[in-house]
């Protein structure tokens, strides 16, 4: 494909940093000479344990990996590297973290860049301000969200727009690590600053942001180019074993969004009802018509979490055909002995509301709970799993050790004498700090760029100095 | 009568955000799309039955140039939620796979 002078060229990498990518097609990326290069490294869907632990869904070598090609890469052809939702949830901390990584390799690899780092967490006092003057509302569905919530919050995040990575590249800066952003927002934010239209930023941006999800059929994790135009957009894979197809492409944006043609942004709605898709070769595809529709009001997302408490497990199968026949009335029996049995070892100490008991049945509804169509067991043998979640580890290991005692021997009509119920392949297990997501709301802020400040700093090797603002 | 799993290319379920989950069915081309869609058995009415949900809770969506239908319902509990059972959400799309298509 020919380079024109009126167009960007995008590099995605990979679907997330840390996920992997071939050098091969890197390479055959960078060849390709793109503007940019730009990931996402991090996501909720791992679940809210890495945003409230502050852990990275990818272990941190494997991020190292990626990391150390594309910033080589792009240092190579000096071209910025556009890194968002750093170390999975975003937070500070999970961003100092890849920060870390990134200096490590800058000064094993002897490179010399202008780093930026913006941040993304949310401030605790800003929360509670915007809260009190109205500026934050819920989306649907949404948890309620008030001041005890921001305060029990481990962690909370606004993702952002494309401005504030706008704000970075404008102040020079060759390689960016953000916290929580929009990953479609990484990829917008040159074409829509250098005056691509915003529908055909944004549709490009979404179909990069996952690397090569958007081909027939991806063998690995691996790149994805992209070239924006005046009215058009052509994406194609580097590694010419990939194709692209306009069903592949249009199919794309189904991928984990509620609403297939209207995705909300920060800024707008990127409205892909009028999006054509065209097979330019047998490997590309051009996109034109996609619409961004702007929002009257700009917004920008949070996401939070908070310790739901410590949980310890116990696993256990049942294969006598009279406890599985009666497993609900089972499972409700063994319940109130246990909840007994924790009043009487913990007295006024500890009472119902301060901790979780939940039993799972597979082989009956254990996969789709409340959402499980079919009532009838057909199974031989079920599994338990029952957790105790407590407000701390040892009260959590304490029911635990309630519940195996319970179950083993609760005793059943069709048998006169000590049973033995579940059969335990271990005994009870810690999993430790659990957390949830508690907020499902947007900030109506005044600037786009007021909740994510940003750092700058001279990076020479082993050398780094912050750049006075 | 043929059942929706035979006729699809994928049916698949996954989260949509943490709160709501979202289900999937492509087929390879617009023959088989267009029959399923024509078909008048796989609508929002169907899909709110299959998970015994209101109708009002289904968002749902036909989808031309990917060949594909589309729906979206609430999480019944919040991903990682202590009691969510499916934390990507990936494996909720079973019901519809035995939708008979005429």
């Amino acid at each position: 494909m020919t380079a024109h002078q009126d167009e960007i060229r995008v590099l995605a990498p990979t679907g997330v940093t840390g996920s992997g990518f071939l050098e091969s097609s890197f390479e055959q990326g960078l060849a390709q000479k793109p503007q940019f290069i730009g990931a996402d490294a991090g996501s909720t869907d791992p679940g809210p344990e890495f945003l409230g632990s502050g852990t990275t869904a990818f272990p941190l070598a494997a991020i190292k990996r990626d990391l150390r090609l594309m910033m080589i890469g792009a240092r190579k052809i000096n071209v910025p590297l556009l890194i968002g939702t750093a170390g999975t949830g975003g937070s500070n901390e999970q961003l100092e973290k890849i920060a870390t990584l990134a200096k490590e390799i800058a000064a094993a690899e002897g490179l010399r860049f202008k780093l930026a780092l913006i941040h993304a967490e949310a401030d605790k006092d800003y929360l509670k301000k915007r809260l009190r003057e109205g500026r934050i509302k819920p989306l649907s569905p949404a948890p309620e969200y008030n001041e005890a919530v921001i305060d029990r919050s481990a962690h909370i995040v606004g993702m952002m727009g494309a401005e504030p990575w706008q704000r970075a590249i404008e102040a020079g800066a060759d390689i960016i690590l953000a916290g929580r952003s929009s990953d479609t927002a990484i990829f917008a934010a040159m074409p829509v600053m250098r005056g691509f239209p915003e529908g055909i930023s944004w549709h490009m941006a979404k179909i990069l942001e996952c690397g090569a999800a958007s081909v027939v059929q991806r063998k690995t994790p691996d790149c994805m180019f992209a070239w924006v135009r005046k009215d058009h957009f052509v994406v194609e894979a580097p590694d010419p074993a990939l194709r692209c197809t306009p069903q592949s492409i249009a199919s794309h944006s189904l991928y984990e969004n509620a609403d297939p043609f209207k995705l909300v942004e920060c800024s707008g709605t990127l409205d892909l009802t009028n999006s054509r898709y065209e097979a330019l070769t047998d490997r590309a595809v051009k996109v034109t018509g996609s619409e961004f529709i702007k929002a009257p009001r700009y917004t920008v997302k949070l996401e939070g979490a908070e310790k739901a408490g410590y949980m310890s497990i116990l696993i256990g199968s049942v294969r006598d055909p009279f406890i599985i026949r009666q497993i609900d009335d089972w499972t409700a029996r063994v319940t109130e002995k246990i909840h007994a049995r924790v009043k009487m070892v913990f007295g006024d100490q500890l009472s119902l509301s301060d901790y979780l008991l939940n039993i799972r049945i597979y082989g009956k509804n254990g996969t789709m709970g409340p959402l499980e169509p079919v009532k009838e067991i057909r199974s031989h043998e079920l599994c338990l799993i029952f957790e105790a979640t407590a407000p701390t580890q040892e009260i959590a290991n304490t029911i635990a050790g309630i519940i195996r005692h319970q179950a083993l021997h609760l005793p059943i009509p069709e048998w006169s004498g000590l049973i033995t119920a579940i059969a335990c392949p271990y005994n009870q297990m810690e999993r430790g700090a659990v957390y949830k997501f508690n907020v499902n709301h947007v900030v109506e802020p005044d600037s786009p760029t007021e909740m994510f400040p940003m750092t700058l700093y001279e990076v020479n090797g082993s050398n780094v100095t912050e750049i006075e603002k | 009568m043929t059942q929706l799993a035979e006729l699809a290319r994928l049916i698949r379920s996954k989260n949509a955000g943490p709160f709501e989950l979202t289900f999937d069915i492509m087929f390879d081309d617009d023959a088989t799309y267009q029959r399923v869609k024509n078909s008048g058995a796989l609508t929002r009415d169907v899909v709110a039955r299959c998970y015994n949900l209101p109708v009002s809770d289904v968002k749902f969506f036909y989808c031309d140039h990917a060949y594909a239908i589309k729906a979206s319902i609430p999480r019944p509990y919040f991903q990682g939620d202590p009691r969510d059972s499916d934390g990507h959400g990936g494996q909720q799309y079973a019901p519809l796979m035995t939708i008979e298509i005429l």
